[in-house]
């Protein structure tokens, strides 16, 4: 025990998922002990039952959720970028244009939503739509922000070096923004999964049936909580991929640019 | 042969330069660099040089040393273009800053950081000047091969900065302003982060190097010793406001090495400077509006 608590590599894995599993087995324990009926509050084996008894559906739900969200984060991320690359090269079209920036990211995505979906006819565009208009702010600013703080030594340099514009761009700020835009890049694939998943919610309650959301919309109707609750793990189980698959990529990227890693 | 011509009547703006020897310098070879009645005054109003004249002349190596708030860096900043004075003129080899750059009149800078990109390589660090000079890239990678040679670095050559000590840090950076064969090289405090040892021990480098490359050097320092060391001449400054106060000569020959250090001249030299800049942080008028 005591090795274990000691090992930086495993005790990071092997912590959480005994809190995980303690936590089940309690759930597990007290909905049987108590006989809590399964519409009120179901027991993590019917949750399991509903998860393998309607895979087909929920995998199929859980694609179309996916396909939202990844859709959605790419043009957030290539707008973003170019929108943020706009903005670092002139002081002007960033002060014309951020203002609807703020705007787009304050006014909430429920309250949009329904405008986007009535609007396109296409119900995957609009959700990929709503999902990409909620994403794409922490690209816009963490990325401007990131081509902006340059080190004024670097950039005096760069000046004093005759550098062109261009050359300050691509040779000193898109590098230097690289941590700001991974980090923009962790909240924006957040973000994504939430926005595509609540635009479906909205899509749904219209009729128009897809994602995840929908299912949990379907199971709420016919009160069977496991499948509700199934369709909820397999939402949360997306955004942990997305997230662990984003810190990889950041840890990665970080090495390379030569601010993460060892130090000598 | 007109008679020297004393700075203050020489209406600036009128006269071609190169027809005024003023003070009778002589104008081949040009003086590297000239500070003729600069002033720098600070946006907030605060005078941060009174007019000041300083000329340097070929192949000098420079130091400029004075309590902290005397200008040394505005005056270094100035010398370099980073910073356009508030009056006064500045030429280099009695041109114009356009014409800096070159051949024979190539400027290069080392701050008082290294200032290198952490996200490149050492030798990519020091390429940097040649790739924004659109230089051949086979020319490119033969200077920088070369130079990091010069400097012992060539083993660090695909690292990282973070992977290097303070004092390779600084070689890394010293390499990337050798690197475009500059003729004139400012440096403003260079080796002040690094221990006692490796900045005496890059001080010797800088000598060797400037002596195999004639270069011309103006350098700022908190250090009397190694002012001592390094210099043909020390320009003490003093504070409120900011100006010369004082010039002293070293005229021991170059190269000097470990030898020098422990002369009796170069205690004679340090005891000098010290006496000059005391005297120079004792010595304030006052800002004046």
């Amino acid at each position: 025990m005591t090795t274990l608590l000691h090992n930086r590599d495993l005790l990071p894995v092997v912590a959480p998922i005994a809190i995980g599993a303690i936590i089940l087995g309690g759930w597990q324990v007290t909905c049987t002990v108590l006989a809590v009926p399964d519409y009120l509050f179901p027991a993590p084996s019917s949750i399991w039952h509903a998860l393998c008894g309607n895979w087909p559906t929920l995998f199929h739900a859980l694609l179309g959720t996916l396909k939202v969200t990844l859709m959605a984060f790419a043009i957030a991320v290539i707008t973003g970028t170019l929108i943020a690359l706009l903005f670092a090269q002139s002081r002007l079209i960033e002060i014309s244009l951020l203002p609807y920036a703020i705007m787009l990211q304050v006014t909430p995505i429920v309250a949009i939503a329904p405008l986007i979906i009535i609007m396109i006819d296409d119900t995957f565009i609009s959700l990929v739509l709503c999902a990409a208009a909620v994403a794409i702010f922490p690209i816009i600013s963490n990325t401007t922000i990131g081509l902006k703080a340059v080190d004024p030594g670097l950039l005096a340099y760069f000046r004093m070096a005759r550098a062109s514009r261009w050359q300050q761009l691509v040779r000193l700020r898109i590098p230097s923004a690289v941590p700001f835009f991974l980090a923009g890049l962790r909240i924006a694939s957040g973000l994504s999964l939430i926005g595509a998943v609540v635009a479906e919610f909205v899509a749904g309650t219209g009729g128009h049936s897809s994602g995840l959301a929908y299912e949990i919309l379907q199971a709420g109707f016919q009160l069977d909580m496991p499948r509700m609750f199934a369709a909820l793990a397999l939402i949360t189980f997306a955004g942990v991929a997305m997230a662990l698959a984003m810190a990889g990529l950041s840890r990665l990227a970080l090495t390379w640019h030569g601010t993460g890693g060892d130090d000598q | 042969m007109t008679a020297p011509v004393p700075l203050d009547e020489v209406p600036l703006d009128a006269v071609p330069l190169d027809a005024v020897p003023l003070d009778g310098a002589p104008l081949d070879p040009p003086p590297p660099v000239e500070l003729l009645s600069v002033e720098k005054r600070f946006a907030n109003g605060v005078l941060g040089l009174e007019p000041t004249t300083l000329r340097v002349k070929p192949g000098e190596f420079i130091t400029i040393i004075g309590p902290s708030g005397c200008g040394k860096s505005t005056l270094l900043k100035l010398a370099s273009g980073l910073a356009e004075p508030s009056d006064g003129r500045v030429w280099w080899w009695r041109g114009p800053f356009a014409r800096v750059g070159e051949k024979t009149r190539r400027l290069a800078f080392v701050f008082q950081d290294p200032t290198l990109m952490p996200w490149a390589s050492v030798a990519a660090n020091v390429r940097l000047p040649l790739d924004i000079g659109h230089v051949d890239p086979t020319e490119a990678d033969d200077r920088v091969a070369a130079v990091l040679a010069e400097l012992g670095l060539s083993d660090r050559a695909t690292q990282r900065p973070r992977q290097l000590s303070g004092g390779m840090r600084m070689r890394t950076s010293i390499a990337r302003a050798l690197v475009t064969d500059p003729d004139l090289l400012l440096m403003d405090e260079p080796f002040g982060a690094l221990d006692e040892l490796s900045r005496n021990r890059l001080d010797e480098r800088l000598l060797q190097l400037s002596a195999e490359r004639g270069l011309t050097t103006m350098f700022v320092t908190h250090s009397i010793y190694e002012a001592a060391f390094l210099s043909t001449r020390v320009i003490v400054m003093a504070a409120n406001p900011g100006r010369i106060y004082a010039e002293h000569t070293i005229d021991a020959p170059h190269p000097r090495g470990e030898a020098f250090r422990l002369s009796p001249a170069f205690a004679d030299h340090a005891r000098e400077l010290t006496r000059l800049l005391t005297a120079a942080s004792l010595d304030t008028r006052g800002n004046q509006p």
